[in-house]
């Protein structure tokens, strides 16, 4: 198979990488850091991939996307998989004050990510197979006062995913939105983990067996369903008053 | 987040941890000492008041000929990981201590030794090459022919000579992952020894069990293995068939009593004199891997485990023998006492603790109050009278007189010691 990483740097892009080096395997990463991505290379050689490929690109900056996409198809003929991974947590309080920093979570949680996208939706279209999978967030499912920017972002993805399945049903392409709650990362390394947080170890079979079923919208872990549709149905007036 | 040692003894009341997002150094204001999964019993692996590194980001592998049988790997990488890995292909670690769950850096730093000492020493023995990190912003590639004294500083040299960043292994080749084990049972320390000279020859792993309470005198089971031959299977271990320990037992559980019921059964049970079977690698080299969360059976305040080596000599001998008699005598209850004879095979690490020898690893559960220190200070005397030494990887007593007598080559260690670099058992000995 030849799988399309973005964001591949990513820990748990790194643990799905992982679960997927089998011979005949193909992968091509894109990601930010060079070190970090020629590391991941040789990790996923050894473990069995026969190919890997990457290419450096910050994945926050929209007009990236068409680089990444011509790319790709000189390197692969046919992209079976595509899982875009990149994600920024920003900080929220800090962030309601500088606003560079609110754009920077806005453009590389939604605006680059569905860009780059609609680049890849063509191309797998064209192909009339293939599947996309995204990681978004259990926090697009309603804004919460602690943290509504990564939140709208991740949920605006969400909703053009939704959009976008809906397009390339008609073309045979899965898409999967991954909605992930707690996952212990370099990203969440400044949060106290409790009973809810679970590994990238954890996440990473699930995202697969998620995607090879060419599900919707996929829950990880799936008790976040019950927890969100909970948190969804919590009539406003109570809702506002809380700190959630 | 804590981050205790697995003896859950010392308790650590101030520590700070990074997660290290790749092979540098944070900039340090306050000690650093790296961290990989914190299975040493003492306090080796804690830094109270400063920060732990820790190299769990740090798994990935570089590279593997699996004509040649090398592997690189980054240092957070566990030894579960690489035998998962390399089984498949007919090789296996050289080396592998009571646990698979270690990081490759942490073995490093502990020089660990396994049940196959006798034939293929430490893993210090069997490492190609490093990479390491200093707070001085220095990197080095060192080996026995390049930078061969920060080497051999490294190896076993607690984590406190820089950050490992990297390392090469050269592995063994093995035809199956199905072991030819046999079980004998003993009745007496001479017997242990003839057993041991008989089988080093020809036998890749061998230790015993040991019954330390018993009033009668010593007894245990020796067991012995080999890699099978004609059993062609290359299946690694699954983690299938892993049973959890929930929940902390009450402290005292384990006490003389319950012990020598245990030792009672357990050496009953494996009475058969002589017994043969063909089993996998995981049950026969990591018994306890099976077992998560084993050291809560120690209940909260955990245990202390002393691990030493007496030369083979007659004074050598005779310490042994008095440590186990002042073991029965004040009825310290240690579960899994284990004993083993050390092989000829010195390692290059000046801080390595294996020695040719008898080893014996005892764990002693709580309470240990001012008698339990003392006897064991006594032990220390006794086995430094006959040239031996405690292995620092498990302890959390030991005096700073006594480790600088097990280890001659402290001073020529402290010349490579990285200065922003420390933990609290370097604290204790006051080095």
């Amino acid at each position: 198979m030849n799988i399309v990483i973005c964001g591949a740097t990513s820990r748990i892009a790194h643990c799905v990488a992982r679960d997927y080096a089998a011979p005949r395997n193909r992968f091509l990463l894109v990601g930010r850091d060079e070190a970090k991505l020629k590391t991941i290379a040789e990790d996923l050689k050894v473990r069995g991939a026969s190919e890997v490929a990457f290419l450096v690109q910050d994945l926050s900056d929209s007009q990236s996307a068409g680089k990444i996409i011509e790319w790709a198809r000189s390197r692969f003929d046919q992209i079976d998989i595509v899982l875009v991974a990149q994600g920024l947590l920003g900080d929220q309080m800090a962030d309601q004050k500088d606003f560079n920093g609110l754009v920077k979570v806005l453009e590389t949680n939604y605006l680059a990510p569905a860009v780059l996208l609609a680049h890849f939706a063509n191309v797998l279209e064209a192909q009339k197979k293939g599947r996309i999978a995204v990681i978004t967030s259990v926090a697009g499912d309603r804004g919460r006062m602690s943290n509504y920017h990564y939140g709208s972002a991740k949920g605006g993805l969400s909703v053009f995913l939704s959009g976008l399945r809906n397009r390339l049903n008609h073309s045979g392409v899965s898409v999967t939105d991954l909605k992930l709650g707690f996952v212990d990362t370099p990203m969440t390394a400044q949060f106290k983990k409790g009973i809810l947080w679970v590994s990238p170890e954890y996440v990473a079979p699930r995202i697969i067996r998620s995607i090879e079923k060419g599900k919707d919208t996929a829950y990880i872990p799936g008790f976040w369903r019950c927890i969100m549709c909970v948190i969804r149905n919590i009539p406003g007036p109570i809702f506002n008053r809380l700190r959630l | 987040m804590k981050f205790p040692s697995w003896g859950l003894y010392p308790k650590i009341l101030n520590e700070a941890a990074i997660e290290l997002k790749g092979p540098q150094l944070p900039s340090l204001d306050t000690t650093f000492l790296p961290r990989g999964n914190g299975m040493s019993y003492g306090d080796v692996c804690l830094n109270d008041g400063g920060v732990l590194g820790l190299t769990k980001g740090l798994d990935s592998f570089l590279g593997f000929d699996a004509k040649l049988g090398t592997l690189e790997c980054e240092s957070g990488v566990t030894l579960d990981q690489i035998l998962r890995l390399v089984v498949p292909y007919g090789w296996f670690l050289p080396v592998i201590p009571g646990t698979k769950y270690i990081t490759v850096g942490g073995a490093i730093a502990n020089d660990v030794h396994g049940k196959n000492h006798h034939l293929r020493g430490t893993l210090g023995n069997h490492v190609i090459e490093m990479n390491l990190v200093r707070s001085d912003g220095t990197h080095h590639t060192c080996s026995l022919a390049k930078e061969s004294e920060l080497f051999c500083a490294t190896i076993g040299g607690l984590g406190l000579t820089g950050l490992i960043t990297k390392a090469k292994i050269q592995l063994i080749p093995i035809h199956s992952a199905l072991l030819e084990s046999e079980q004998i049972v003993f009745h007496s320390i001479e017997e242990f020894l003839q057993l041991s000279q008989e089988t080093d020859r020809d036998w890749e792993y061998s230790a015993a069990w040991l019954d330390s309470l018993n009033a009668q005198g010593e007894r245990g089971i020796f067991l012995r293995a080999k890699h099978s031959e004609t059993r062609i299977s290359l299946e690694p271990h699954s983690d299938a068939g892993k049973f959890r320990v929930p929940f902390y037992f009450p402290n005292g559980t384990l006490n003389g009593f319950s012990v020598r019921a245990f030792n009672f059964l357990y050496f009953h049970k494996n009475i058969k004199r002589r017994s043969r079977s063909i089993v996998h690698y995981n049950p026969f080299i990591n018994p306890l891997d099976n077992i998560l969360h084993w050291n809560r059976i120690y209940g909260h305040n955990g245990f202390l485990q002393y691990q030493f080596v007496v030369p083979s000599s007659s004074p050598g001998k005779k310490a042994l023998k008095d440590i186990l008699a002042g073991l029965r005598r004040t009825n310290l209850g240690s579960f899994l006492t284990v004993i083993k004879v050390f092989g000829d095979k010195l390692s290059p690490g000046w801080m390595s603790f294996p020695m040719p020898g008898i080893t014996l690893a005892l764990d002693i559960p709580s309470p240990y109050g001012m008698d339990v220190l003392k006897i064991l200070n006594q032990f220390d005397v006794w086995v430094e009278e006959v040239g031996g030494r405690v292995y620092p990887a498990k302890d959390a007593r030991m005096s700073k007189e006594a480790f600088r007598r097990f280890f001659p080559n402290l001073e020529k260690f402290r010349a490579y010691l990285d200065p922003k670099f420390s933990s609290s058992f370097k604290r204790r000995m006051g080095f």
